[in-house]
């Protein structure tokens, strides 16, 4: 992937304002040249000014502070943290997080929803959250109007407001799914979820689960905890109770996501293609399945092939970085990069991975085309575009636009030669133009303003020739017919 | 008059925008009742990274409680609202919820002045689409660039033109950047260039000065010049460090493509561009990004396309995406016609569904979180894509479209001032009922009896779910636009 991304990172600057694109962009230089300008002057040694972080001066600020020394204090504490806790928030889909990593509502999830239960029931040790802050008694006031005898719907309300109440009292089934009804209606999420932690300790799981099947938001409850605590077999079964089937098997499929060995990866993915997915998924967990048994072998072979020092292009441009776990296209680009030439018996070369995986043509074309211009084998670029026909003839063609092939090219620095090539194909002719004139392929700005028969862009067109050149000749020889 | 947002969204795309995760923090515990983080003049945050996926996605109503609790705050502090407007289930409820805390509490609120006029309550799901577009204003753009957290941003050494980055706080104290925040990403260079002749301007009067002046300058002058000087350079920084990773996204080409989906043409050509987007591994969050919005405003992808652009994704940026196809299928985002789905057989299916009350009812609750988007339709109605003859004048702008260059105005914020400008949801019935309802309208008539109260000007609008900059900076348009 390092390859990847070096290779599609460009330093092109093309104004990209919806006005007059030169102006601008001007603009903008001018200024910063203005201000650079100025550096000289201004003294740069009071770099007091310079201390802007602080919340100006609202008591808040001192919060975020302390807010933050906690939280580099209390890493180790989190992770001393039951381990279940944290692996159910690692399985969860792997989107890449933004947010800062400390978002505060983890540091504090293990004593956040609960406040009210944790000096008393044990209902939170199956689940092993702790008491991050000892120091922080609670005021004697909440326990002050205690009573044994709340309603379910005062129960409820109590502990919206954060005050100690106990559930034990409600032994009936019927009191139990009234407290419930009644905190769900009460719209708080962590009441809902204390209610529930308190019915899956004190229920039957069969009768718990029949409840909840007609109860969505108590069930959805229910589900994003069990997803937090990882007590994923409680969770497996509710789904399967609810015949959930194709979230069992996603659910379980996330899991691939917490294993770190590669072969035990691969033997996990294996066990996968079996379970209850929609035929389209299955035939994904299948890909990713042989895409990573691939992987493992060519990452394997190179690695060895690395150490030997006997192949060149491992020589000349040493890998960056493994290709277990990349995704197919980068794994493409590799292959494209260092294999390209194989037969396609081999499990590494470009064309096996064309058909194993059914790449279309589109893709494949494309990003062969950028790892040969990495290479600078305009060669191969050239055969990649080029068809015979059944006279012989041969002629360019690409599933992608030409356009493409060009800026592609341009990144890498092509020849203007190799470049001209392509912009001649660009079909449509304003955009011939455009990348003509701005890469200087000069025999293509002059055919085409000569099909269009356009003179006074031709003449103008001279003044960026060099004087004596052929180029100039040609056009002179154009106007003079 | 002031408007107030709580919440912040980063980018969607990045997330993922989206799930791509917002940015809040809240913390529900005895000693820390922090709910609400002033970011700016106007804006306050709750900085709860999690709402919108625990809400919207798990279906975890956790954080309801603190929304109320933070209006019961306000609500305390500057006195009792006016009007309270909604939209969304969960502003319903939150709304309910504060109801019933106040009920309950002694009501220190009472008999004060009340500051804050009225209150709006939208959930993120009214309008995913404004969420979707890529911004053009600057404070957006260097949000989506470099990340603004807690109001405050990171920038690197290539911006500061040193070989350190450095923390900024960026807010109205910023004398340039309140100046330029608001504004479409093409005034912004004109007004920078403006501003660093006149600088150098005032510099260069150092020169005819004798020993007296001189003096009087440097204690009186200088320390501001070399705030503002420091200041201009970082944000010409930025907006370089901007222009050059947008060209290198064929940033032009993708507006083009969001624009054609806002107003529902070159469908298929739009369709093309995100693959090929896909196929070039450009970037995975802009690439979903790209496809919720075709999804939300065609009424989900054709099949064929859902097949086909999610093969293609889980080639180009990873197979375990598979999971998060499904999740933004569960939210509705990123959803596939069933037969039989086109516009207008929804529409007419959403008619049908809301006249049968019993109906409603029932798939309400069964509903979990994924909804129909009729966005079309929703956009005719209520005007979101401007009709320009001539150019549209990003430099004066005469609605709120400028902040996506005159396609298009943010729904949310056109909601927003419909309802304050009706005080309430008279005539916009065929909305609410596209917007799948739960709309709400209750005033305080203690407060409604004194409309010459200065506070009638004050809105707070409270986007639960978060909101984007482009959000904020139409509102504040509106704002300067009505008083």
């Amino acid at each position: 992937r390092a390859d990847e991304e070096e290779y599609w990172h460009s330093s092109k600057f093309r104004a990209f304002t919806f006005d007059d694109e030169d102006d601008e962009l001007s603009q903008l230089k001018e200024s910063k040249r203005a201000v650079n300008s100025l550096r000289d002057i201004v003294d740069d040694d009071d770099d007091d000014d310079l201390e802007r972080v602080s919340w100006s001066g609202e008591p808040v600020g001192s919060i975020s502070w302390s807010i933050k020394e906690t939280a580099s204090s209390s890493t180790t504490s989190l992770e001393g943290r039951d381990s279940s806790l944290q692996k159910g928030s690692s399985s969860y889909a792997a989107f890449p997080k933004q947010a800062s990593s400390y978002s505060l509502s983890s540091l504090f999830k293990g004593r956040s929803k609960l406040p009210s239960f944790q000096s008393l029931s044990d209902a939170l040790s199956d689940i092993g959250v702790k008491n991050y802050a000892p120091e922080l008694r609670r005021p004697k006031a909440e326990y002050k109007d205690y009573s044994s005898d709340w309603s379910p719907r005062d129960s409820v309300r109590r502990m919206q407001r954060g005050k100690v109440c106990s559930l034990e009292r409600f032994r009936s089934l019927q009191d139990k799914l009234v407290l419930l009804d009644e905190a769900v209606a009460g719209h708080d999420g962590n009441v809902i979820t204390a209610v529930l932690i308190f019915l899956k300790r004190t229920l039957r799981r069969e009768i718990l689960f029949r409840e909840l099947e007609v109860r969505q938001v108590a069930l959805c409850h229910l589900i994003h905890f069990l997803k937090e605590t990882g007590e994923q077999k409680l969770l497996l079964d509710l789904l399967r109770f609810l015949d959930r089937t194709e979230e069992v098997a996603l659910s379980q499929y996330r899991e691939h996501l917490n294993i770190q060995d590669v072969e035990k990866r691969r033997e996990f993915l294996k066990g996968c293609i079996g379970l209850p997915f929609s035929a389209e998924d299955t035939s994904h967990i299948q890909d990713h399945y042989t895409l990573l048994e691939r992987q493992i072998i060519i990452e394997a072979n190179d690695r060895h092939l690395e150490t030997v020092g006997q192949s060149e292009i491992f020589r000349k441009y040493p890998r960056k970085a493994s290709i277990l776990n990349m995704p197919l296209v980068t794994t493409l680009f590799y292959s494209c990069f260092y294999h390209y030439t194989e037969a396609e018996g081999t499990f590494s070369s470009p064309t096996n991975l064309k058909k194993t995986f059914k790449i279309p043509d589109k893709q494949y074309v494309l990003t062969a085309l950028a790892a040969r211009a990495k290479l600078r084998a305009w060669d191969d670029v050239d055969a990649l575009f080029t068809t015979k026909n059944w006279l012989g003839y041969t002629k360019k063609k690409a599933p992608i636009g030409f356009h493409r092939v060009v800026e592609i090219l341009q990144r890498n620095n092509a020849p203007v030669q190799v470049l001209q090539e392509y912009v001649r194909l660009v079909e449509d002719v304003e955009t011939r133009l455009n990348l003509a004139t701005k890469y200087k392929c000069h025999d293509v700005v002059i055919e085409t303003y000569r099909d269009l028969k356009d003179r006074i862009q031709l003449t103008a067109y001279k003044c960026k020739v060099e004087r004596g050149s052929a180029e100039e000749e040609k056009i002179n020889s154009i106007l003079n017919n | 008059a002031d408007i107030v947002n709580a919440d912040k969204m980063s980018g969607r795309s990045r997330k993922y925008k989206i799930i791509f995760s917002p940015q809040k923090v809240n913390v529900t515990c005895d000693e820390w009742s922090f709910y609400l983080l002033p970011l700016d003049e106007d804006i306050i945050s709750m900085e709860l990274p999690e709402f919108f996926r625990d809400y919207f996605l798990e279906g975890d109503h956790r954080w309801i409680n603190s929304v109320a609790r933070a209006l019961q705050l306000l609500n305390s502090l500057y006195g009792p609202f006016g009007k309270a407007y909604g939209i969304g289930r969960c502003a319903k409820m939150s709304y309910e919820l504060w109801r019933d805390l106040e009920e309950e509490s002694e009501g220190d609120g009472q008999g004060r002045k009340p500051e804050i006029g009225n209150v709006f309550l939208m959930d993120r799901d009214t309008d995913y689409v404004t969420a979707l577009c890529s911004q053009v204003v600057y404070e957006g753009l260097v949000d989506d660039t470099f990340r603004i957290k807690c109001g405050s941003v990171d920038f690197g050494p290539d911006v500061t033109s040193s070989d350190k980055g450095i923390k900024v706080l960026l807010n109205a104290q910023d004398k340039v950047f309140s100046q330029i925040r608001n504004e479409h990403f093409s005034s912004v260079f004109g007004f920078l260039s403006q501003k660093s002749r006149n600088l150098q301007a005032q510099y260069d009067r150092r020169r005819g000065m004798d020993i007296k002046q001189m003096k009087n300058f440097v204690s009186q002058e200088l320390k501001g010049l070399k705030q503002e000087h420091r200041l201009l350079s970082l944000h010409i920084g930025a907006c370089e460090s901007i222009m050059k990773k947008k060209t290198k996204q064929d940033f032009q080409e993708m507006i083009k493509t969001e624009h054609a989906l806002l107003e529902g043409f070159d469908i298929r050509e739009s369709t093309s561009f995100i693959e090929e987007h896909i196929d070039r591994q450009v970037s995975p969050i802009e690439s979903l990004r790209l496809m919720c919005l075709l999804s939300i405003t065609e009424n989900g992808l054709i099949p064929k396309d859902y097949r086909s652009l999610k093969t293609q994704y889980l080639q180009s940026y990873g197979p375990e995406h598979l999971l998060t196809f499904h999740n933004l299928k569960r939210i509705g985002l990123l959803t596939e016609q069933s037969a039989g789905e086109t516009l207008t057989a929804v529409e007419s299916k959403v008619s049908k569904l809301v006249t049968d009350r019993a109906a409603g009812k029932i798939t309400d609750a069964f509903n979990s979180l994924a909804r129909k988007s009729n966005f079309r339709a929703i956009s005719k109605k209520l005007g979101l894509i401007p009709r320009v003859d001539g150019e549209y004048d990003l430099k004066m702008p005469r609605d709120m479209a400028y902040v996506f260059s005159g396609a298009y105005v943010p729904l949310s914020c056109k909601i927003i001032e419909q309802v304050l400008e009706r005080r309430g949801w008279l005539g916009l019935e065929e909305v609410v009922r596209l917007l799948n309802g739960n709309e709400f309208s209750v005033s305080d008539s203690a407060v409604e009896d004194n409309p010459a109260w200065e506070s009638q000007r004050v809105i707070l609008a409270v986007f639960l779910g978060g909101c984007t900059f482009s959000e904020i900076a139409a509102l504040r348009f509106l704002g300067k636009e009505r008083g």
